[in-house]
């Protein structure tokens, strides 16, 4: 291990000089090479070079925290998912009367996966809109709303819906903020459900993040547990950018105990699931427990695997994620989006172009094939990445 | 229905809605033949809110539940009507008979007859002032002080001059891109007179005279078609695509109609924090084909938003005559089809459309609900500077609407009737605006374009990372590159 330590410093002062940035994490980076990033901010205001707002941002908002699965010093509450985020929303409510949500179903029938339920009642059809069916009206309806003064939250039923908004998203709601040159802001959250369910066929079990995520002026988040739901639905609805929340239509059930107090996440920031040695598995919302599960499985064959949950889908957590690439040199990507184009493809294209040096093997990314989400029960977990696709694989990388 | 339930609560219009969107789903399988008691059984019911099914039917989130309790027993308060109904439903059905449809009463009858698609007459069009600036109406039944007629010329004609010089300085290079609004001087100015500075404006891109209305001046147009440090857009935009936070007017986006849901969006944020003023949008007869259109209007009379929909509809869209764009009768006629009030109104005539306007701004405030205005007027100029209109329309006609029909001589020729204004003070206006134009121009030529570094701000509130990297990285290349660059852009 010290070897490699020594050789890894004397490849980093070989660098060419041209690649500024690069050479200036470099450095960052050898002071604290070994150091456990948690998903606090409290390690990282040290490291970053003080340019400003962001860091300023990192500290404001995270929280510190020790893994949520260890036992918390006070006694928290047991909760699922789509309750958690509903808790969150219904906070952001109480604190600050110009958060609104529209949606379809949103108001008296609580919302396809329940998520506004009992919103409606205690805050009036107003203030949660069930909105006539045409998103990219509502979604212009939110960008209007957010330009002259409230906080809505739009919810798209299915994430494959909001395709019909894209024209809102992407030439208003990223933009406007940038071309009335800085004169009109869009604290809109966008959010809702998407990924492969179970067999709701091919148009309800899209990958929106891939397509959003090249739209210049928003900001992209997928939540993974009830802490991190909560948490990121308080950030996202507190950030004044336009922030879109990816939730997933399987995850919505998953129950854990969160804190009482009130506690808001860092948007940007990716989270240590389980810290280890030997390779990097990078991924998001429902692929983690599949990485999870194969974990278990890789751990008794012998490997340590770090996983990491990048939550921060734009912009990449280039920090905790270079952090760990430099100890383990070996990266995996796990994801749910197609192959082409997909989040695995720009963020191997991220760590490729930053951490080249540090590696030593190829990034590996698996992903689903580039095909529509067929019905049939069995076609459709081949389509998904399963925990025996992730042990092969960090067995052929760690070879 | 939305009329008829305009004085109801919310709450109640919102139930209604949902009790009528489930019955609608569930009866879709049934035929309305009322001579079969069992299934008329089942259609029946009220679309006034059972008390019983407020609150049970709500919390559970169930929606079967309202069915049944038509269909099963008698629990509901309709009982008694449909029982009596039943007991009216002899084989020979007299003429009248109607039936508690999701959405309302509705009246049967044997005919089967088509509406047709237009009607003979297509409908009326507001005006007040004729072609040689005379009130057809009574003299009384329309005041207008001197004060704001003066003043509404005067921003017509700087408008007017504006685009004349703005189009000019295109065509020799200076500015990239230019659009004009000849022809529709009255609609800009006369709408914007009508309305309030707290008044919300999401604009096309053909209504820079509300701007001007509200006080946007010569030099601040100039900077933002020149894109310099000055302009209030910081140069990011093309040329004509304004914008003003503190004016209340909305930064053009060139996405066609997208401001019309974003215009329902900010009424209902009025609607909601009980403010006194309303959200107006503009969109040509091009836009009213979108999909935001139909269902921006749609939202607007679902939600009783206070919004302004005005259509200035000149005739064309670039290339597109209204003969191509739509059938029916014009714009007008969909807001019925919306339940939305609305106007035809003579787009030539600035003392119609202010009259129309403020009627529709104060229904819009006290009554809660949305108004579609439809302007007929004509686009006596290009669509831009990138057209060229004689390729695809005759040159005569071209010349017709924009001597003949002038908003602006019509104008004119009523306050020079009433003695408000003479030859001499228009010269004298003309010439001024012209001077001060050139001056602004040549000042907005000069002043330095925005540095480079401004590029990556207002993306975010705050620079992310990757963005800050870029920008090193593209200052350092500039710099080690000068030479390759322009050297009066600061970096």
């Amino acid at each position: 291990m010290a070897s490699s330590i020594i050789q890894r410093i004397g490849a980093a002062t070989s660098f060419d000089t041209n690649n500024n940035y690069f050479h200036r994490r470099s450095f960052s980076g050898r002071q604290s090479s070994f150091v456990v990033v948690r998903s606090d901010g409290a390690n990282i205001t040290t490291r970053l070079k003080p340019n400003g707002g962001r860091t300023h941002h990192l500290v404001t908002n995270a929280v510190a925290t020790k893994p949520h699965t260890s036992a918390a010093s006070k006694p928290g509450h047991e909760i699922l998912l789509f309750d958690a985020l509903r808790e969150g929303l219904e906070e952001e409510m109480d604190r600050d009367p110009r958060v609104c949500i529209m949606g379809e179903d949103v108001g008296h029938y609580g919302g396809s996966y329940k998520v506004t339920k009992g919103l409606a009642p205690k805050y009036g059809d107003l203030r949660v809109l069930d909105t006539p069916i045409a998103e990219n009206a509502f979604t212009g309806m939110g960008i209007g709303a957010a330009m002259t003064g409230l906080r809505p939250i739009i919810e798209g039923m299915n994430m494959g819906f909001l395709l019909l908004a894209f024209n809102q998203i992407s030439n208003n709601c990223g933009m406007l903020h940038y071309t009335s040159g800085g004169q009109f802001k869009i604290p809109v959250v966008i959010r809702g459900p998407g990924g492969v369910g179970r067999q709701l066929g091919a148009e309800h079990s899209q990958r929106l993040e891939s397509y959003f995520q090249s739209i210049p002026g928003i900001q992209m988040v997928a939540c993974s547990t009830p802490y991190n739901a909560k948490g990121l639905m308080k950030a996202a609805i507190r950030s004044d950018n336009p922030v879109i929340l990816f939730e997933h239509v399987l995850l919505y059930n998953l129950k854990e105990t969160i804190p009482d107090e009130e506690y808001v996440l860092n948007l940007e920031e990716a989270e240590m699931v389980r810290p280890g040695q030997h390779v990097t598995i990078l991924t998001y919302s429902r692929m983690r427990y599949h990485v999870m599960q194969a974990a278990k499985t890789l751990v008794n064959k012998g490997y340590d695997p770090e996983v990491i949950d990048i939550r921060s889908l734009k912009p990449f957590d280039l920090h905790t994620i270079g952090n760990s690439v430099k100890k383990t040199h070996r990266v995996l990507i796990v994801e749910e989006c197609m192959r082409t184009g997909g989040i695995g493809a720009s963020l191997t294209a991220a760590i490729n172009e930053n951490f080249h040096d540090y590696l030593d093997a190829p990034i590996v990314c698996l992903s689903s094939q580039d095909v529509p989400t067929p019905y049939a029960g069995t076609l459709e977990e081949w389509t998904v990445v399963q925990p025996p696709q992730i042990v092969a694989a960090v067995e052929q990388l760690c070879q | 229905m939305a009329a008829s339930y305009l004085s109801k609560s919310n709450k109640i219009i919102i139930n209604n809605i949902k009790l009528s969107k489930f019955y609608m789903f569930r009866s879709l399988n049934h035929t309305s033949s009322v001579t079969d008691s069992v299934f008329s059984r089942r259609l029946i019911h009220s679309t006034t809110p059972p008390p019983l099914l407020n609150h049970a039917g709500i919390e559970t989130g169930t929606f079967y539940r309202g069915f049944e309790s038509v269909s099963g027993g008698r629990r509901s308060h309709t009982a008694t009507s449909f029982s009596e109904e039943i007991d009216q439903l002899p084989v020979e059905a007299p003429l009248q008979q109607e039936l508690n449809f999701p959405g309302g009463k509705v009246k049967f009858t044997p005919k089967r007859m088509f509406t047709p698609g237009s009607n003979e007459e297509r409908t009326n069009c507001y005006r007040v002032l004729n072609e040689n600036g005379e009130l057809i109406v009574d003299n009384d039944s329309f005041k207008m002080s001197k004060e704001l007629a003066v003043r509404m010329y005067t921003d017509m004609v700087t408008l007017q001059v504006m685009d004349t010089i703005f189009y000019e300085a295109q065509r020799q290079g200076r500015i990239s891109f230019y659009l004009t609004t000849i022809g529709e001087e009255a609609i800009n100015i006369a709408s914007a007179a009508a309305l309030k500075n707290i008044d919300f404006v999401f604009p096309q891109y053909r209504e820079p005279g509300v701007l001007l209305w509200r006080g946007f001046t010569l030099q601040e147009f100039a900077n933002q078609l020149f894109g310099n440090k000055y302009d209030q857009g910081k140069g990011r935009q093309m040329p004509i695509h304004y914008g003003s936070k503190k004016l209340n007017y909305i930064t053009v986006s060139s996405t066609v109609a997208t401001q019309i849901p974003q215009a329902v969006g900010a009424a209902y944020s009025m609607k909601m924090e009980k403010k006194d003023s309303c959200a107006i949008t503009y969109f040509g007869d091009g836009g009213s084909s979108t999909g935001d259109f139909h269902a921006g209007l749609n939202f607007a009379a679902v939600m009783e938003a206070p919004v302004i929909f005005f259509c200035r509809n000149n005739g064309w869209a670039i290339s597109t005559p209204i003969s191509d764009q739509l059938r029916g009768d014009g714009v007008v006629v969909r807001g019925k089809a919306y339940g939305i009030p609305s106007i035809r109104v003579d787009g030539n005539d600035a003392l119609a459309i202010y009259s129309a306007v403020y009627e529709a701004r104060k229904m819009a405030i006290e009554k809660q609900t949305p108004v579609l205005i439809e302007a007929l007027t004509y686009r006596a100029g290009h669509h831009s500077t990138s057209d060229d209109s004689t390729k695809y329309r005759p040159a005569d006609e071209i010349e017709w609407w924009r001597d003949d029909q002038s908003p602006v001589k019509r104008f004119k020729k009523w306050i020079e009737s009433n003695g408000w204004w003479s030859d001499q003070v228009e010269m004298e206006h003309r010439s001024s605006i012209r001077k001060q134009l050139s001056q602004a121009i040549q000042a907005a030529e000069r002043v330095e374009k925005p540095p480079v570094a401004d590029m990556f701000n207002d993306v975010y509130d705050v620079p992310p990372k990757n963005l800050n990297e870029q920008q090193d990285l593209l200052t350092k290349h500039i710099k080690k590159h000068a030479q390759e660059y322009p050297s009066n852009v600061a970096v």
